[in-house]
C-alpha cells in the first residue's frame, strides 16, 4: 500500500517535471518576446538589456530553467510580468472560481447525462430512444465555446434571463471571505448572494456541461443496454418490479462504474474547456487569466497556470483510478 | 409536512422537485429583463482587462486601452481635452526658462488624495523621480530621466533639464504621466497599493475583481467638475460578441470597440445612440530596407496601387480616414499638401521601369495580424489583390502581434508588415519620429534617408522650426515611400439614448466624458 502510494507520488513528480520542462522550453521557442511588447518608443539597446535583466530573461535557457525550477521547489513561481504580482497568489485567487465552475458543470453533466441515459433506456425501441439519441448527438456535435455563444444569444440577448459576465453582479456588494463564492454563500446562508452567484454560473456551466452530458448519456446508455439483458434484470421483471425501478435501482448501479471512470477522464477536458468559456463569459477564473497571460507573453504566469492545470489533470486521474478501484472489489488486490 | 392532511402531504421527491423549481424561479426573479443599474450608475462593457493599478510601471503603463480607467482614478500632471489639446491637471501652469535649461511647474493647491490626505509638491517630485529611475520598470523612463535636481518652493517646483526634450510636458498628460501618492505608497508598498489603490481622480476604487469588473465611486472632494454618476462599473468583457450582447440586453449602458457592422445595426435600434470618431490610431504598412524594397520604384508602386478610399468604404463601412503620412489630420504636424493619390497606372509604369509587370511580378512577403485590428487581414488581402493588378505578387504571412513586436525589435520584419500606431499626444515625435528614426527600436526602415533630418529635431528648442522640420521629414518619407500609411481608425462607441457621450480623440473612453442626456 505504502509502496504503491510512493510509486504514484514519484510518477506524479516525474510527470510534473516533464510538464514544467516542456512548457518552459515551448514558451521560449514560441514566437513573442515579452520585452519587445513593453519597451518605450525611445528605448536604447542598453534600456532593453536592462529590462531583460530586470525580468530575469537575460541568462541562458538552462540557467533560466534551473533558477525557475529552484524557486518553484520553494513555492516561488515568480512574479507576473503583466500583473506585477506573485504568481502563486494570483493562481490562488483565480483557481477557486475555475474549480467552482468546473465542479458545477460536472454535477450538471452527470445529472443530465444520467437522466438522458435512463430515459433512453426506458424508451428503448420507441420514440423516447430516438429523441435521446438525437439530443445527445446534437449536444455532442456542438463544442462548448459554440454552446457558450448560442447561450449568450439565447438567454443573454433574445430572452435575457441570466447575466452574461462575471461571477457576481457588481452592485451586489456582498463581502466574500473566501474565493469560493457560491459555496460560501450557501454555507453562510446568504440567499441573495447564492441566487446571484448561481445565476452567473448558469450559462457558463451549461456551455461546459452539455457536451459532457452527451458523452455520459451515450456511454451509460450502452452500459444500461448490456445490463438490461442480464439475469438479475430478468429476475426483477419476474418479481414484478416496474421498468423505472429496474433501470434506476438494479441496472444503473451495475452500469455506472465505467461511466464514472470515463467521466473522470472527461473532466480533464472540461477543465481545458474552461479557458475559452471563461473568456466568453468574462468569468474571472484561471482560464481567463491564462489567455491574458498568453496575449501579454507573461512567461511566469503562463508557466504557473500550465503547471497548475497539469497538477489538476494528474490529480483527477489519480482520483479516478482510486474511485474505480473502490467501486470494483476485483481490482483492489489485483 | 406539518399542517397538511395525509392526502396533501408531499413526498420526498416532490419536495425536492419543488425546492429545485423554487430555486430556479428565484434565479429568474428580478432578471426579466436584465437591466443595467439605476440612473446613478454607469456600466461600461469594457474591451480590455485592467492588469495593474499602478499607471506608471510595467506593460500596463504603456497600454493605451487602459488609460480611460487610470484617468478615472488618478490625475495626470497635465490634463488632455478630448480634442487632444492640453489643459491644467494637477499642475496649473508649467514651462521652461528662457534658455530651456530648467523647467518649472505650479502644483494645484487644495487637492486631496482619496484617503483624505493632501496632495503635496513632494508627491509630484517623488512621482517624477520614481518614473525616471533606471532601476524601476517605467517604460518611458528615458523621457522622465531628462529632468532632475528638483527644488520645491511653496507650490512651485523647478528642475534642471538634463537633456532637452521638447515633448516632456506632453508626456505629463500621456502614458505613465500620472501622479502617485508618495506617503501612502511608501506605507503600503507596491502590493498594498494594488490591493487598495488611491489617487486624486474623479472616481475612487470601491471594488475590483480581476478579469470581471471594477466598481468606482464618485470622489466627493474632487477638485474638478463633479462626476455625473455616483457609481461607475467597468465590466471587463474582452469578447466583442459578448460586449454586443451586454449592450443589447441592457446589462451595460455603453460599450466600445465592436465590429462596425454591429455598431450600425445597434445604432439603428430604438433606445441606442452612437458616436464614431476618428481617433489617434492609424493603420500602416511598415517597409523594411531589404530586397526588393531597396528599389524605390517598387516601394512607390506599392503605395500608389492601394485604393485607400475603397478599403475604408468597402471593408470598414466608411469608418476610417485615408492618410498619406504618419500624421493624422488631428496631429500637430499634419500637412494636407502631402498626398499620395491612388494611381495604379503610374504604379505599373514605375514597376515596368524596374523590369516588373503583372506577367513578371516582383515578389515579396507581407506580414499581418488577423483580428487584432478591425478587418486587418481582409484589408491586406484586398491590398494584395490591388498589387497583383500592377505587377506585385505578395504572399501573406499571418502572425500574432507579439511576434510582430519581437521581429521589429530584432530588425527581422518582412519586407512589408501591417501594423497600427497610436499617438495620443499628436506630436510628430511620437509618430513619424519613433516610427522612422533608424535608431528607434520601433522603426522598420533602417536606411539613412531621413536620419540626418530627424537627428537635430529631437533637441530642437524652437517649436515652429521643430514642427516645420517634422513636416519636411514627412515629405521626404512620402517622396521616398519609406512607409505606407493607410488610414486613421474610427472608434465606435454605442450607448443608451439616455446618455450623452463626448467622443475622445485619444480613444480613452473616460466616464467623465459621459453624462445623462
Amino acid at each position: 500500500m505504502i509502496a504503491g502510494a510512493a510509486h504514484r507520488a514519484a510518477m506524479m513528480a516525474v510527470t510534473l517535471f516533464g510538464v514544467a520542462l516542456v512548457v518552459f522550453v515551448l514558451l521560449r521557442v514560441a514566437p513573442g518576446d515579452p520585452i519587445a511588447m513593453m519597451i518605450g518608443p525611445g528605448a536604447s539597446p542598453a534600456d532593453i538589456v536592462a529590462l531583460r535583466a530586470h525580468y530575469g530573461l537575460d541568462g541562458s535557457l538552462p540557467m533560466q530553467f534551473a533558477v525557475w525550477l529552484g524557486a518553484m521547489l520553494h513555492g516561488d513561481f515568480g512574479t507576473s510580468i503583466s500583473l506585477r504580482r506573485d504568481v502563486v497568489a494570483l493562481i490562488g485567487e483565480r483557481l477557486p472560481a475555475t474549480l467552482e465552475l468546473a465542479f458545477c458543470a460536472l454535477g450538471v453533466a452527470l445529472v443530465l447525462g444520467i437522466a438522458l441515459a435512463v430515459i433512453g433506456t426506458l424508451g428503448k425501441r420507441r420514440a423516447g430512444e430516438a429523441v435521446v439519441d438525437g439530443a445527445t448527438g446534437l449536444l455532442l456535435a456542438i463544442p462548448d465555446f459554440v454552446w457558450a455563444l448560442l447561450l449568450v444569444l439565447l438567454f443573454g440577448v433574445a430572452v435575457p434571463l441570466f447575466p452574461m459576465s462575471g461571477r457576481v453582479d457588481p452592485s451586489l456588494g456582498a463581502q466574500f471571505h473566501t474565493p469560493f463564492y457560491l459555496l460560501e454563500a450557501l454555507v453562510t446562508g446568504q440567499g441573495a448572494a447564492v441566487r446571484d452567484a448561481a445565476a452567473h454560473l448558469v450559462m457558463p456551466v451549461l456551455a461546459l456541461a452539455l457536451p459532457l452530458a452527451a458523452i455520459i448519456a451515450r456511454v451509460l446508455k450502452g452500459a444500461l443496454d448490456e445490463a438490461m439483458v442480464q439475469d438479475y434484470v430478468l429476475l426483477a421483471r419476474v418479481k414484478g418490479f416496474s421498468e423505472l425501478r429496474i433501470v434506476t435501482r438494479e441496472a444503473l448501479r451495475n452500469a455506472i462504474g465505467p461511466t464514472l471512470a470515463l467521466t473522470g477522464v472527461q473532466f480533464t477536458f472540461l477543465l481545458g474547456g474552461t479557458v475559452i468559456v471563461e473568456r466568453i463569459f468574462s468569468f474571472p477564473g484561471l482560464g481567463n487569466m491564462a489567455i491574458e497571460g498568453v496575449i501579454n507573453r507573461d512567461l511566469p504566469l503562463i508557466q504557473g497556470i500550465v503547471l497548475t492545470f497539469g497538477f489538476l489533470f494528474i490529480l483527477t486521474n489519480l482520483v479516478v483510478d482510486l474511485t474505480v478501484v473502490g467501486l470494483n472489489p476485483k481490482l483492489r488486490h489485483g | 409536512m406539518v399542517g397538511l392532511s395525509p392526502q396533501h402531504a408531499l413526498s420526498r421527491r416532490q419536495t425536492m422537485a419543488l425546492g429545485a423549481g423554487g430555486f430556479i424561479a428565484s434565479l429568474l426573479a428580478g432578471r426579466i429583463p436584465v437591466q443595467a443599474a439605476d440612473n446613478g450608475t454607469l456600466t461600461i462593457a469594457y474591451h480590455v482587462n485592467l492588469p495593474s493599478f499602478d499607471p506608471t510601471m510595467g506593460p500596463s503603463g504603456v497600454n493605451p486601452s487602459i488609460q480611460a480607467i487610470y484617468r478615472s482614478v488618478f490625475d495626470q500632471y497635465i490634463g488632455q481635452k478630448p480634442d487632444l489639446s492640453w489643459e491644467p491637471g494637477l499642475l496649473t501652469a508649467w514651462g521652461w526658462n528662457e534658455d530651456k535649461t530648467k523647467i518649472w511647474m505650479d502644483v494645484r493647491p487644495g487637492v486631496t488624495w482619496h484617503d483624505g490626505s493632501p496632495l503635496t509638491p513632494e508627491d509630484i517630485v517623488w512621482s517624477l523621480t520614481r518614473a525616471g529611475d533606471p532601476k524601476g520598470a517605467n517604460s518611458i523612463q528615458f523621457i522622465w530621466s531628462k529632468i532632475a535636481n528638483f527644488k520645491i518652493d511653496g507650490q512651485k517646483i523647478t528642475a534642471d533639464v538634463v537633456s532637452f526634450e521638447p515633448t516632456i510636458f506632453m508626456w505629463m498628460g500621456f502614458m505613465t504621466g500620472y501622479v502617485m501618492p508618495k506617503a501612502y505608497f511608501e506605507k503600503v508598498g507596491a502590493d498594498g497599493f494594488e490591493k487598495k489603490p488611491i489617487g486624486t481622480g474623479p472616481y475612487m476604487v470601491d471594488e475590483y475583481q480581476g478579469n470581471a469588473f471594477l466598481r468606482l465611486k464618485a470622489n466627493p472632494h474632487y477638485w474638478g467638475p463633479k462626476p455625473a454618476f455616483e457609481t461607475v462599473v467597468f465590466k471587463f468583457v474582452t469578447d466583442a460578441t459578448s460586449r454586443v450582447a451586454e449592450i443589447e440586453s441592457g446589462s451595460s449602458d455603453l460599450t466600445l470597440e465592436i465590429p462596425y457592422e454591429e455598431y450600425d445595426r445597434l445604432r439603428a435600434k430604438p433606445g441606442f445612440a452612437g458616436v464614431a470618431t476618428p481617433v489617434s490610431d492609424i493603420g500602416l504598412i511598415f517597409i523594411t530596407n531589404v530586397a526588393p524594397m531597396l528599389d524605390k520604384n517598387v516601394r512607390m508602386a506599392a503605395h500608389l496601387a492601394i485604393d485607400k478610399e475603397a478599403l475604408v468604404k468597402r471593408l470598414l463601412k466608411g469608418y476610417g480616414v485615408p492618410i498619406s503620412t504618419l500624421e493624422a489630420p488631428i496631429y500637430t504636424a499634419y500637412d494636407p499638401a502631402i498626398k499620395i493619390a491612388y494611381d495604379p497606372k503610374k504604379a505599373a509604369e514605375l514597376l515596368k521601369a524596374s523590369g516588373f509587370s503583372p506577367e513578371k511580378p516582383v515578389k515579396f512577403t507581407i506580414q499581418t495580424t488577423r483580428g487584432y485590428k478591425p478587418k486587418d487581414y481582409e484589408m491586406i488581402q484586398a491590398i494584395v489583390g490591388m498589387w497583383r493588378k500592377v505587377g506585385i505578387q505578395a504572399e501573406i504571412e499571418v502572425y500574432e502581434i507579439a511576434k510582430h513586436y519581437e521581429l521589429r525589435l530584432s530588425g527581422k520584419l518582412g519586407p512589408a508588415a501591417f501594423y497600427n500606431w497610436g499617438n495620443a499626444t499628436g506630436d510628430p515625435t511620437n509618430s513619424t519620429g519613433f516610427a522612422m528614426f533608424p535608431m528607434s527600436p520601433h522603426s522598420a526602415w533602417k536606411g539613412p534617408e531621413v536620419l540626418g533630418m530627424i537627428g537635430p529635431l529631437w533637441g530642437e528648442k524652437d517649436e515652429t522650426k521643430r514642427i516645420a522640420g517634422w513636416k519636411a521629414v514627412d515629405r521626404a518619407v512620402a517622396d521616398d515611400a519609406l512607409i505606407i500609411p493607410l488610414l486613421q481608425y474610427v472608434q465606435p462607441v454605442i450607448f443608451k439614448k439616455a446618455l450623452k457621450v463626448t467622443a475622445n480623440e485619444s480613444a480613452a473612453m473616460q466616464p467623465t466624458l459621459v453624462a445623462k442626456a
